[in-house]
């Protein structure tokens, strides 16, 4: 007992002035059931490592699955670090300085579950350093490797200051002077952020355009780079930001308190929503072209679309419920300060972009290209629900952890004083 | 063997290793399949034999038909190894080799064979979604034999491991041997005969022919001008380096694009 209330005096001394948080107890009650649904993930990733993928229902039908699928998704979703971080820092938008600390905590937890699936698709774990010592350069998912670990070290660097800036270690002067000096710095980081962010999300996009022996997937494009590599940069440019709308909601729907104002929701649901509209626009047009294309190789545009579950309703869907609609709602003001058509808005956005992440990987391996072939349905089981959703439990653990005691919203002390 | 190696190079020399595969003359008993997997020491589980999911191929025997029912049926099997396609131009090379990040495959301009390096890859599959033929497959399981038959795996081929991808190499062990040979007899040039998959060789209705597509002593450069031969997905681009015969209309469409019909095989 002696030692809880050791404990609980630590957590009290760390938590920022100013502010209120749950009791010690609460906060270990709700770790400890986070940590289940971890432990399974964790049983389900030592079987991968352990017992080899034979324990997943992917097959060589079907090389990608829910993981690579999850992994694009993961990195469109944690876009609205670098997008927040250009519009702050670069585009000089001054209200965003309270939600951009948030912006990156997202981003990197998004980042860390990109690269921790990763690590758990690739056959041999061990082998995965290979990617940069026998680079080939050709490769999109070089370029994507090389970024992506660029990217997430600057996120990290993004995220330090804020661990310095605990009520307790920013008592020194030297963590002090670090935090500072770094902060002064964000705008130079960030514009590297923003360069990065555009190859790897782009890149991203690279990977299924550039496979030519797949009309589903493949695009021309401009120089090296397929059109899915631009839209693939739009696409999580527009839905980045909801993300991190959604997540805010979230944390204060958990915290029962405001933590950012609505003008600053209403900035990035907005700009959100502009990018949406040029995004959806630009695919349309991509996916007209392709149809052409696709018929110049003797595919026709019904033939994608003629094996179930894969039916027509995917493209309807895709572009219109999670395209059209959100899309909609974030460009009209009076729709998109209704709270309840904003969170619509931004699980459909978020929605969107998973479910083109889904198509353009595992979409594109079950269309038949072979006259011959024949169709065969895939579905995750749950060693690959498990390990693709224990990043989400880690991520919420992070984010408990950094909303209690780091100063991560500014405005929480105005908006809720003591 | 390095010094014929290089004095091919030096002088230009190229080969272009093909197969022509008449399928009026297959019979699709699967001799093919198995030499391929006694020759190139594939594994195999007694419980997943007919699992074509996860058991892994070099070699695959498709069965079609021209979809009318009896007493039109007719049938036709497609046996389809890597295609070792070229490619064409800079940006559209061979599509399992210009997508892989860690250069793990390889297109071999000397000789037109597309290779894989095990024990640099490293399992992420993006080859297998780059091909579109199914020819690439992936190691789900560790390598196992029935107690006994390792002692008869092929000393030549290396074993792969659990994790990686592998596929046909045209039986390349085979190349090297014929070139040793020739080597330790003075010769720089190899006989038609000397280099011959083990699946055209096991073949017993000679349905299968191999060879220097651009030399003109060897069968196949004159067989791949047939007016009945036909590449599978040729509009695509991937200049496949395997050829199929058929008098039948309807099997020499079967190589082209998918159009929404299927189960055709």
């Amino acid at each position: 007992m002696r030692f809880f209330k050791k404990f609980s005096e630590l957590d009290s001394a760390l938590i920022p002035e100013g502010v209120k948080r749950c009791s010690f107890q609460c906060f270990l009650v709700w770790i400890g059931i986070l940590h289940i649904p971890i432990l399974i993930g964790v049983v389900a990733t030592v079987m991968c490592w352990g017992l080899a993928l034979n324990v997943t229902y992917l097959n060589n039908n079907y090389p990608f699955g829910l993981w690579i699928a999850a992994d694009l998704g993961v990195i469109a979703l944690g876009a609205g670090a670098f997008f927040t971080g250009f519009l702050r820092y670069i585009v000089k938008i001054d209200e965003l300085k309270n939600i951009v600390n948030y912006a990156v905590v997202i981003g990197v937890i998004c980042y860390a579950a990109a690269q921790g699936i990763l690590g758990i698709d690739i056959g041999q774990p061990l082998r995965g350093w290979f990617i940069f010592w026998h680079a080939n350069v050709h490769s999109m998912l070089t370029e994507v490797a090389f970024c992506i670990t660029c990217y997430f070290v600057v996120l990290c660097i993004e995220y330090f200051p804020l661990i310095l800036e605990n009520r307790q270690i920013h008592k020194f002067g030297f963590p002090h002077g670090v935090a500072h000096h770094l902060h002064e710095a964000m705008p130079t980081i960030a514009a590297i952020g923003v360069f990065l962010s555009f190859f790897h999300q782009g890149s991203l996009g690279g990977v299924p355009g550039v496979l030519y022996g797949r009309p589903f997937a493949f695009r021309e494009g401009f120089l090296v780079w397929p059109w899915t590599f631009f839209l693939f940069i739009l696409s999580a440019i527009a839905c980045g930001p909801c993300f991190t709308i959604l997540i805010t909601r979230i944390t204060e729907a958990c915290a029962r308190k405001r933590l950012v104002k609505k003008n600053v929701i209403d900035i990035l649901a907005k700009i959100s929503g502009r990018m949406l509209v040029l995004y959806l626009v630009l695919k349309t047009i991509d996916t007209l072209y392709w149809v052409k294309v696709a018929g110049d190789v003797g595919a026709p545009f019904n033939s994608f679309y003629a094996n179930q579950p894969y039916g027509i309703w995917v493209l309807i869907t895709e572009l219109g419920i999670l395209g059209v609609i959100p899309a909609i709602i974030l460009l009209i003001k009076s729709a998109r300060q209704n709270e309840v058509l904003l969170i619509l808005a931004c699980l459909l956005n978020c929605s969107g972009i998973f479910m083109n992440r889904w198509i353009m990987t595992v979409q594109s391996l079950a269309v038949p290209v072979m006259s011959f072939d024949k169709f065969i349905s895939y579905h995750p089981n749950w060693v690959e629900y498990a390990t693709t959703f224990v990043f989400v439990w880690v991520g919420a653990v992070v984010i408990m952890l950094s909303y209690r005691y780091l100063p991560i919203f500014p405005q929480e002390k105005e908006l809720n004083p003591l | 063997m390095k010094e014929v190696h290089q004095d091919n190079k030096r002088h230009g020399k190229t080969y272009k290793y093909g197969m022509v595969v008449d399928l009026d003359k297959c019979t699709g008993c699967g001799a093919c399949m198995v030499a391929c997997m006694a020759e190139n020491n594939l594994p195999f589980r007694k419980e997943n034999t007919n699992d074509r999911l996860t058991q892994n191929f070099w070699m695959r025997v498709y069965k079609i038909s021209n979809g009318l029912s009896f007493p039109d049926t007719e049938i036709c099997y497609i046996p389809r190894p890597c295609q070792h396609c070229e490619g064409r131009g800079h940006h559209h090379g061979t599509p399992c080799v210009s997508v892989c990040p860690a250069t793990a495959t390889d297109y071999s301009h000397e000789t037109g064979i597309v290779s894989q390096i095990y024990t640099r890859c490293f399992g992420c599959r993006y080859c297998m979604a780059a091909c579109p033929y199914h020819v690439r497959v992936f190691n789900w399981w560790d390598p196992r034999w029935p107690k006994g038959m390792n002692k008869s795996l092929n000393p030549d081929v290396s074993v792969r491991m659990r994790g990686v991808v592998e596929k046909c190499s045209f039986c390349y062990h085979r190349l090297q041997r014929a070139r040793n040979k020739a080597y330790a007899e003075g010769r720089r040039e190899l006989h038609e005969d000397e280099y011959q998959t083990a699946c055209t060789q096991a073949c017993p209705a000679g349905a299968i022919t191999f060879g220097d597509l651009d030399n003109q002593k060897h069968k196949v450069y004159n067989l791949k001008d047939n007016p009945y031969a036909f590449r599978l997905l040729e509009k695509l681009g991937t200049n496949p380096k395997v050829y199929y015969l058929s008098t039948k209309d309807w099997a020499r469409k079967a190589g082209e694009v998918f159009v929404g019909n299927e189960g055709r095989g």
